[in-house]
């Protein structure tokens, strides 16, 4: 699964150690997630949604 | 696991740290008091009983961490390292149970098998650092 998580975090500023602070995770989660290592739950995965304020399918995408 | 970052890794450290020091002393009370003789029967029995009981005290707790690690991608970490350890524990006291069997090596008793399990921790820490490396299979 393909993410633009680093995208959407670098059009905010943010640093993985402030997503993972806003996401209440790890900075290896956030790292993991945004360089394809590690596929969120689907609870994460709407929870980053809802952070973005975007639906899920505009952050995640099949390969 | 690296340095305890969050609430669940630092109880972890903690519990394992109380576990080998109820060890130690269960440990050397076992061998003076029931190795030298001076306690029989069923409280020698308790007594020996302690030392295994606080080294299951380490397995209560990494089973804990599993259950309490609230950060799903080190909690999947963690499941790939206890799966790797207790593959590499089972395979290695299998093994050699059917080479003792056929007297191809020597009698190991069988409180090892606790070490190859930590060994094995060890073995799972660095498959979770050469997956991570690799870049591929951490899902």
């Amino acid at each position: 699964m393909r993410n633009r998580l680093k995208v959407l975090r670098a059009e905010r500023d943010w640093s993985q150690s402030d997503l993972a602070e806003r996401l209440d995770v790890s900075r290896q989660s956030v790292n993991a997630i945004e360089t394809g290592r590690y596929d969120p739950s689907l609870p994460l995965a709407f929870k980053i949604a809802e952070l973005f304020d975007l639906p899920i399918e505009e952050i995640f995408s099949k390969d | 696991m690296g340095y305890p970052r969050n609430p669940a890794q630092r109880r972890y450290v903690l519990r394992v740290a109380v576990a080998m020091a109820a060890y130690i002393v269960t440990l050397a009370a076992a061998i003076r008091l029931v190795g030298g003789g001076a306690v029989t029967g069923p409280p020698a029995y308790l007594l020996a009983l302690l030392p295994g009981l606080s080294v299951a005290g380490v397995f209560w707790a990494v089973a804990r961490l599993l259950v309490e690690e609230q950060d799903e991608y080190l909690r999947m970490l963690l499941v790939r390292q206890v799966l790797v350890a207790s593959g590499f524990t089972l395979t290695v006291a299998t093994i050699w149970g059917f080479f003792e069997n056929l007297r191809l090596v020597a009698h190991v008793d069988a409180f090892y098998i606790a070490v190859l399990f930590f060994f094995g921790l060890g073995l799972g820490s660095c498959y979770n650092w050469l997956a991570l490396r690799g870049g591929g299979e951490g899902r």
